[in-house]
């Protein structure tokens, strides 16, 4: 298994590679990073321009700034960013972990809804509840991520507003300058989770129970279940010892694969809630032309994806033991 | 809708769902053609009794009906400005009007012929595009297969928003631009999924055939692989469709899709998220109709799945 992860990392490179360096192409395509100074009024000195031109080496041919970007990695230099005090190294890590905090619950969230509601629906095919079920996992497929968000932000400000405080937090991922103890401070963040985690689940989950109903209905038609309940075991046994374990398997497939949409899903939800993770920081990249900022997101987020898919794999060898990488 | 008895019994469970079904023996000379049309009123017949597809459906043209023919003759055009301001629905304006007293209902319908036009669009190009590629590199093999799909592969890789506002943010603004974008993303995961179908089907005695025949590869690959590829490409372009539809809104709610003179349903709930509390009318009908269209086309593509896929029918319970 060592011998499949390492051949696994070592296709990764050239495929990371490759892809940032379509994207740093696109991404210096995009437009002049010098267009907001440019249209001062009154114009910038000529030695301001240049300045700006060399610190964004915007001078040099494109392949020599991409291989610039890429050494500077190494060195831990993310390049210079259009808004010269802002250090890209330094702001990617913070942001990366507000991030990670929101997809990591909702995923969670959203992995538990799916199980159950797939179980559940499987179990009890053609019954309400699978009907119900099937409608509004559906619904969460065809509703657009923001509007969800927006909606439950109104529901929050709603609540707040008839309770006269403000108990759910709608805007932000903690208070700023928040003043207290270390426990205070997890609460405080906590609350701030709460209906961004809500929205990002919902729209999450759908996919998966459906894939879930299907192959626990597979598993539950299969021959070793049969003979499961041919020899008197326990309903509940039968579902949950030799049904749920064997037809979770897939779901960790698929599970790695939706990582990219989520991450998409959590760009536009933090939008909503004007949270400054990952996604807040990609948009003003983008808007502002930021090419070594779009760069430094989509290096992180490409890792992120690349190494999940790994361990989603890996794990996909010890859920199930036929499968074996040589 | 006439249908021979005969055609009801249906291939064995496993069957492959493009195969020739032998006909009678004493009809053996029209065996293809009696095989081909049968198969196709089968899914016909079973798509017509997917009860949930053939509302959706029915709905959808319903709603592209509203689009086009509402939209040409409401008394009110998109982007045009009435005396009235900030009114809640009416009998006057159905959805209401926002701030700078535009129509809501006209609005909507605008967005509505935009969100369809981006999804035919991308349902064209990436399918088209997507079936020749997969199939091009799943018939051929070897080499030119592992040169296409790692083209394939490496736009599967490229981050879909990020590259998507990107390109957005650079020649965004008219409808069919931001289409070709989700299209040019898109692509890929057809050709994947009709290289897939391609390779199993390749090497089946009918292609096998059709070679023997002296058919050229442009010929084979035309005529005999992309036809029975179909069913399996035309389940995930609809899906398809309704990914592609919500990412435009997406894109035109982060601000790198459509653009103002023109609108999106995207972009109208962009614009009525700050008077939620105040213009409530803004925000509801642009993601209603957001969710009725995406909600009509993914029925209708399991519709579509259940029909083409003898093996996924109620017959077994």
């Amino acid at each position: 298994m060592l011998a499949f992860t390492l051949r696994r990392i070592a296709i990764s490179i050239p495929v990371l590679l490759i892809s940032s360096f379509v994207v740093f192409v696109l991404a210096s395509a995009a437009g002049d990073p010098l267009d907001p100074l440019l249209a001062r009024n009154p114009p910038p000195p000529p030695q301001t321009i240049a300045n700006e031109t060399e610190r964004l080496r915007l001078d040099d041919p494109l392949l020599s700034r991409y291989w610039q970007w890429l050494t500077g990695i190494f060195q831990g230099d993310f390049g210079p960013s259009v808004n010269p005090a802002r250090v890209i190294g330094d702001e990617i890590g913070d942001r990366f972990l507000v991030t990670l905090r929101l997809i990591a619950l909702a995923m969670i969230v959203a992995l538990v809804l799916a199980v159950v509601v797939g179980v559940v629906s499987a179990v009890k095919q053609y019954s309400l509840v699978d009907y119900g079920a099937t409608f509004f996992g559906f619904l969460f497929l065809s509703m657009p991520a923001f509007w969800l968000a927006i909606l439950l932000k109104q529901a929050g400000i709603e609540f707040n507003l008839a309770v006269g405080d403000s108990v759910i937090y709608t805007i932000g991922e903690a208070t700023p300058n928040f003043q207290g103890s270390f426990g205070e401070r997890l609460a405080d963040i906590a609350g701030h989770m709460v209906l961004p985690t809500i929205s990002l689940a919902l729209i999450s989950y759908a996919a998966w129970s459906r894939y879930q109903r299907a192959s626990m209905l597979e598993v539950m038609n299969s021959d070793y279940i049969r003979l499961a309940r041919a020899k008197g075991l326990p309903q509940r046994t039968v579902t949950v010892r030799h049904g749920l374990r064997n037809a979770l398997i897939p779901l960790t497939t698929v599970t790695a694969l939706d990582l990219a949409s989520i991450i998409s899903g959590a760009v536009v939800t933090e939008r909503v809630f004007q949270w400054r993770g990952m996604g807040d920081f990609l948009l003003n990249a983008i808007a502002t032309d930021d090419v070594y900022a779009t760069m430094a997101w989509l290096l992180v987020t490409a890792t992120v994806v690349i190494l999940f898919n790994l361990i989603a794999d890996l794990l996909y060898a010890v859920l199930d033991p036929r499968i074996r990488y040589a | 809708m006439p249908e021979p008895t005969t055609t009801t019994t249906t291939p064995a469970p496993g069957a492959p769902a493009g195969g020739a079904q032998p006909g009678p023996s004493g009809r053996a000379e029209r065996e293809f053609t009696v095989a081909e049309r049968s198969q196709f009123q089968l899914v016909l017949r079973r798509f017509l009794q997917h009860r949930l597809a053939m509302v959706s459906l029915v709905v959808l043209v319903l709603l592209v009906l509203l689009a086009y023919v509402g939209g040409a003759l409401w008394k009110y055009k998109f982007g045009e400005y009435t005396p009235d301001e900030s009114e809640p629905p009416s009998w006057e304006h159905p959805f209401g009007t926002d701030s700078a007293g535009r129509d809501q209902f006209a609005q909507v319908l605008r967005g509505t012929q935009i969100s369809l036009q981006i999804a035919v669009l991308v349902a064209l190009f990436a399918t088209v595009v997507g079936t020749i590629w997969g199939a091009v590199a799943g018939y051929f093999g070897g080499l030119v297969d592992t040169l296409m799909m790692r083209v394939s592969d490496l736009i599967l890789t490229l981050p879909l928003i990020a590259v998507a506002a990107m390109l957005g943010h650079n020649f965004g603004g008219t409808w069919w631009l931001i289409a070709l974008v989700i299209a040019g993303l898109y692509w890929a995961y057809v050709s994947r999924v009709a290289r897939g179908v391609v390779l199993s089907l390749r090497e089946k005695e009918f292609i096998e055939a059709a070679r023997a025949l002296g058919s050229s590869d442009v010929r084979i690959i035309l005529r005999h692989l992309v036809p029975n590829a179909l069913g399996a490409i035309i389940v995930n372009a609809t899906i398809l469709i309704a990914v592609a539809i919500l990412l435009e809104t997406a894109l035109s709610y982060l601000g790198f899709g459509v653009t103002a003179p023109d609108t999106s349903l995207g972009l109208l709930v962009s614009e009525a998220q700050t008077a939620l509390s105040t213009r409530p009318w803004l925000f509801y009908f642009p993601g209603l109709f957001i969710i009725l269209i995406a909600l009509c086309i993914n029925f209708i593509g399991d519709g579509l799945r259940d029909a083409l896929d003898p093996q996924q029918t109620k017959v077994r319970r």
